[in-house]
């Protein structure tokens, strides 16, 4: 038995943690830190769904190993896109205007 | 209080605290390592809640792949080693991103709470065969293309890291540098 409110508390709290990341941070690859704690705050709340609340196709947790996928492909892209930032500017400093 | 809050409730801590620490420390490298812990612990979270297939995947794609790509994107960018203010934004920015932090927490606390956080519910353990069931059942058609779009992600990966510059501040050429 579990109280439910812990892991929602735990979610909302990582979503802030993320929220907090994209916005207050400059280097590129620390907004995408950001990014993945967003990520990973939504995984939180699709377990916790699909582990209290029963149906037979195991939505939550199947869908977490979906989002999971689809986050490593969009780090991947990420990732690349950063490098070509780093390659076009010298720098992946995201307070700066573009070139 | 149950045995699985107490567990919950420490596990929790550590990583609400460590991803509050990979947002806010001061040293690139810090923030990757502080993101394996939120990521690890986030892991075992998983685990009380009785998923372990989720568990496991988190802890081999997050912790093992994920937080590898980053630390590599931190070193090939050159990324200064030790303490450094130039990380984070002006001062207006940050408590600008931390109004906004603390006004998501609550705004989803105050949807999610009151409408599912009174309930005390029994958690269903080892239904990992059921998982895998519904996943190669219902789920197939899905699976498959999330398997197509990890291919486009990878080819869009090298076509975005080959594609040309023209770049004033490298002294290697473009072409030199991507192969």
């Amino acid at each position: 038995m579990i109280h439910v409110w812990l892991p929602l508390a735990l979610v909302c709290v990582l979503a802030g943690a993320g929220a907090y990341g994209v916005i207050a941070r400059r280097n590129a690859v620390l907004v995408l830190i950001g990014v993945e704690l967003i990520l990973n705050s939504a995984n939180l709340l699709f377990v916790t769904m699909g582990s209290v609340r029963g149906d037979t196709l195991r939505t939550g947790h199947v869908l977490t190993l979906f989002l999971i996928t689809i986050a490593a492909a969009e780090i991947g892209v990420a990732l690349a896109v950063i490098l070509a930032l780093f390659r076009k500017r010298g720098h992946i400093d995201l307070s700066e205007p573009g070139a | 209080m149950t045995s699985l809050d107490i567990l919950f409730g420490a596990v929790g801590l550590i990583t609400a605290a460590s991803a509050v620490l990979a947002v806010t420390t001061q040293q690139l490298v810090h923030a990757a390592l502080w993101l394996v812990v939120a990521l690890g612990t986030l892991a075992g979270c998983y685990l009380i809640l009785g998923a372990e297939l989720v568990a496991l995947v988190q802890l081999l794609v997050y912790v093992g792949a994920v937080v590898v790509l980053v630390l590599f994107a931190l070193m090939l960018t050159r990324a200064p080693m030790g303490r450094s203010p130039e990380h984070s934004s002006s001062a207006v920015q940050r408590i600008a991103g931390a109004v906004i932090a603390a006004g998501t927490t609550a705004l989803l606390g105050s949807v999610l709470l009151p409408a599912l956080g009174g309930e005390v519910l029994s958690v269903r353990t080892g239904d990992t065969k059921a998982i895998a069931t519904q996943l190669f059942g219902a789920w197939v058609w899905p699976f498959e293309l999330l398997s197509v779009l990890l291919l486009m992600a990878l080819i869009a990966a090298l076509a975005v890291s080959r594609m040309p510059t023209t770049s004033p501040t490298s002294p290697v050429p473009a072409e030199m540098e991507s192969t």
